[in-house]
């Protein structure tokens, strides 16, 4: 059942050389793409980096007989990642690029010394796994089936460790979405608001609305202010947004005193 | 022999050879369904449809391509360049990679090579297919936010959504497989379904299967993702030309990837349909890849039918659909048949078995009159008492119901109408 293709690694301790190239090619873009991860400004290249990372580890499981694990990276991985993508849409904005403001004052030091011990923390994990104990090989941990022997050890040995990483996931990810959902079910500017607040001004001016813009019958553009019957713009008639941008054209010569002298 | 070992004798170009068979059949069955897609729609809206370019008007996808690749390639000046152009490659890439461990024929002599019309077989291949899928969406997702246009990047996210949670109730329709066959084996499957196919035996996952699989390949009714009338073109809004083309391409290699897979895992793959089994013998059993691409053809030809039929869903009763019907469902579904085969590997008698089946269908059909009766009290208690007579049509106000909405008693409402108009 498991000779497929995919039978690369040998005994312990020494590398085929397909495995050895595969490792020499992607080993250096996966770390390449990591490193970008921390480099990169947009946040959501930043995701997509990070997909890319799961899926070269994956293929590296693969490599090293595990392939249930490699492919259940890949399964696993690009949803979170995806989730990732979302959470950075949610919470961050689309476009947003990292600030080097520091919201919360005085985190640099724990934060480094917290880094610092976890790093720490994880060599001497893989030393103890690599160094210390005597590596009992692929054949004999796949002897009953790679799926089998994965689950063998995840439904006894490890489901306590398996079930608190579960709960811990479901808290980050319910955090995320308290965080991302906003108790505001309406905007504070509704319409019902700006109607109040127009007949609260001490002028009444604009109570109906603001006027159209545009000179009736002549131009009737958005970017051409409206005349008032004395002849002059009203300037209120054109959006803010065109008027600092200044795509707005004068109405002088669309009034219609202008264009009686025109024919005369 | 089995099929993993028979591949694993394969000669390096026999595998090329294999794989390019594979890209062939593909790019074919996309020309293909895009001309069968059109003349079959055409048809049930009393249309004839393409019919000018070639016999029947067969060329007329080719045509189109050309045209397409000719265009003027535009990037908007909003995109992020490099995302927009790596996300279709995403896509028309992972949508080849699910082909590779469908079985197509089985035990068969290529070139002299006793092998399988497989390119190759995994312990774990249908989780290999899953992920694949999973790797495909990425292409959707970041075409939809890399346009810099707001189109897109809704018709981006509504299809991460999408994705997201049918594929919990793909994934959950194709554990009972698994517990059934033993196996995650593609060719594994296929050989469990000697003797009853899947689709028998375990017809709710295979319904289940069914409607995920329309939901993961964006196809109407839950082309939620490309809503013409919603967001203009979705995620490919900004697209044109060969990027256009390569978007077009994956969605229907994905649709001949679900539905080859659906094969295989349900309808007993390329096996003969029951009674004709004789066949399988026929041209040195190359006769069984017509059977895998009929099956297939039918599967297409289901999808184009519900294109035809149903109206989109709104994306509301969409996700209620996949969260709260599906994988309930699913996961009830699938605790029914974990004990079903737990007893049965056990040798439990078969009293008790059936006394387990006959307990389960009775709770399930209590449970849904139940359910019926009080959604029907409560519809009564809201609409009857108060029923407004329409004079005229005027459009309902929030909470009240209009004559011709399912709900009302038809006979009472033309009563009421006689009454009042004398």
């Amino acid at each position: 059942m498991l000779h497929n293709s995919f039978h690369f690694a040998l005994t312990v301790g020494r590398t085929a050389t397909p495995e050895a190239v595969q490792f020499w090619i992607l080993a250096p873009l996966a770390v390449i793409a990591a490193l970008g991860i921390l480099v990169v400004k947009k946040a959501v290249h930043s995701a997509l980096l990070m997909a890319w990372v799961m899926v070269t580890l994956a293929i590296f499981y693969i490599a090293e007989d595990a392939l249930f694990l490699g492919i259940v990276q890949i399964v696993v991985y690009t949803g979170a990642v995806m989730m990732l993508f979302l959470f950075i849409l949610m919470l961050v904005g689309i476009d947003s690029s990292e600030s080097f403001v520091e919201n919360l004052k005085g985190q640099r030091i724990p934060s480094i010394v917290a880094a610092i011990g976890l790093g720490g923390l994880l060599v001497s994990l893989l030393g103890r796994a690599t160094v210390s104990a005597p590596a009992a090989g692929l054949v004999a941990a796949n002897a009953e089936g790679n799926v089998q022997g994965i689950a063998k050890l995840l439904f006894t040995q490890y489901v306590w460790a398996f079930e608190v990483v579960s709960a811990l996931l479901i808290t980050a990810a319910l955090g995320a979405m308290v965080l991302a959902h906003s108790q505001k079910v309406r905007s504070p500017f509704a319409q019902r608001d700006l109607s109040i607040a127009r007949f609260r001004k001490s002028s009444l001016g604009d109570a109906a609305g603001l006027p159209a813009s545009g000179v009736f019958a002549r131009r009737n553009a958005v970017d051409v202010p409206a005349l008032l019957p004395d002849g002059s713009p009203a300037p209120t008639s054109v959006s803010q947004t065109l008027r600092s941008r200044g795509d707005i054209i004068t109405s002088a010569p669309f009034a219609l005193e202008a264009i009686e002298e025109q024919e005369d | 022999m089995s099929t993993a070992a028979l591949l694993g004798q394969d000669p390096g170009w026999l595998i090329l050879v294999k794989g390019l068979l594979i890209f062939v059949f593909c790019v074919v069955c996309t020309l293909m369904a895009v001309w069968g897609e059109r003349r079959i729609v055409a048809r049930m809206q009393m249309r004839l449809g393409p019919n000018r370019v070639g016999k029947f008007g067969l060329l007329q996808a080719l045509a189109d391509g050309v045209k397409l690749a000719l265009k003027e390639d535009l990037i908007p000046a909003a995109a992020d360049k490099v995302v927009f152009i790596i996300a279709p490659i995403i896509s028309a890439t992972t949508c080849f990679m699910a082909f590779a461990v469908i079985p197509f024929t089985g035990t068969v002599t290529l070139f002299g090579h006793k092998t399988a019309m497989q390119l190759t077989d995994l312990p774990v291949s249908v989780l290999y297919i899953l992920a694949i899928a999973s790797i495909g969406v990425y292409g959707i997702v970041l075409a939809g936010w890399s346009s810099g246009s707001t189109y897109p990047l809704l018709g981006g996210l509504r299809s991460s959504a999408q994705v997201i949670s049918y594929e919990v109730a793909m994934g959950l329709s194709l554990v009972a497989v698994f517990i059934y066959s033993g196996s995650m084996s593609t060719s594994e499957i296929v050989a469990a379904q000697h003797k009853w196919w899947f689709s028998v035996i375990l017809f709710p996952s295979f319904v289940i299967y069914v409607i995920s699989m329309v939901g993961e390949t964006n196809r109407a009714p839950f082309d939620l993702a490309e809503a013409e009338g919603e967001l203009v073109g979705g995620f490919h809004t900004e697209y044109s030309s060969l990027k256009f083309a390569l978007f077009f391409l994956a969605e229907y290699v994905n649709i001949v990837a679900v539905s080859a897979l659906a094969t295989t895992l349900f309808m007993g793959g390329y096996h003969a349909l029951p009674g004709l089994t004789f066949t399988e013998g026929w041209l040195g059993g190359w006769f069984t890849l017509f059977w895998f691409i009929a099956k297939v053809v039918s599967f297409f030809f289901l999808f184009v039918w519900l294109r035809g039929t149903l109206p989109r869903l709104r994306y509301d009763q969409f996700m209620k659909f996949g969260w709260k019907v599906l994988i309930p469902t699913s996961l009830v579904w699938i605790l029914i048949l974990a004990t079903l085969r737990v007893m049965s590997q056990r040798a439990v008698s078969r009293i008790i078995v059936m006394g387990f089946s006959v307990g389960v269908v009775l709770l399930v059909v209590l449970i849904t009159t139940m359910y019926d009766r009080t959604t029907a009290k409560a519809k009564a208690a809201a609409v009857l008492p108060d029923l407004p007579l329409p004079s005229f049509p005027i459009p309902a106000l929030p909470g009240q119901l209009t004559v011709n909405h399912l709900t009302i008693d038809q006979t009472q409402v033309v009563t009421e109408l006689e009454n009042h108009n004398g």
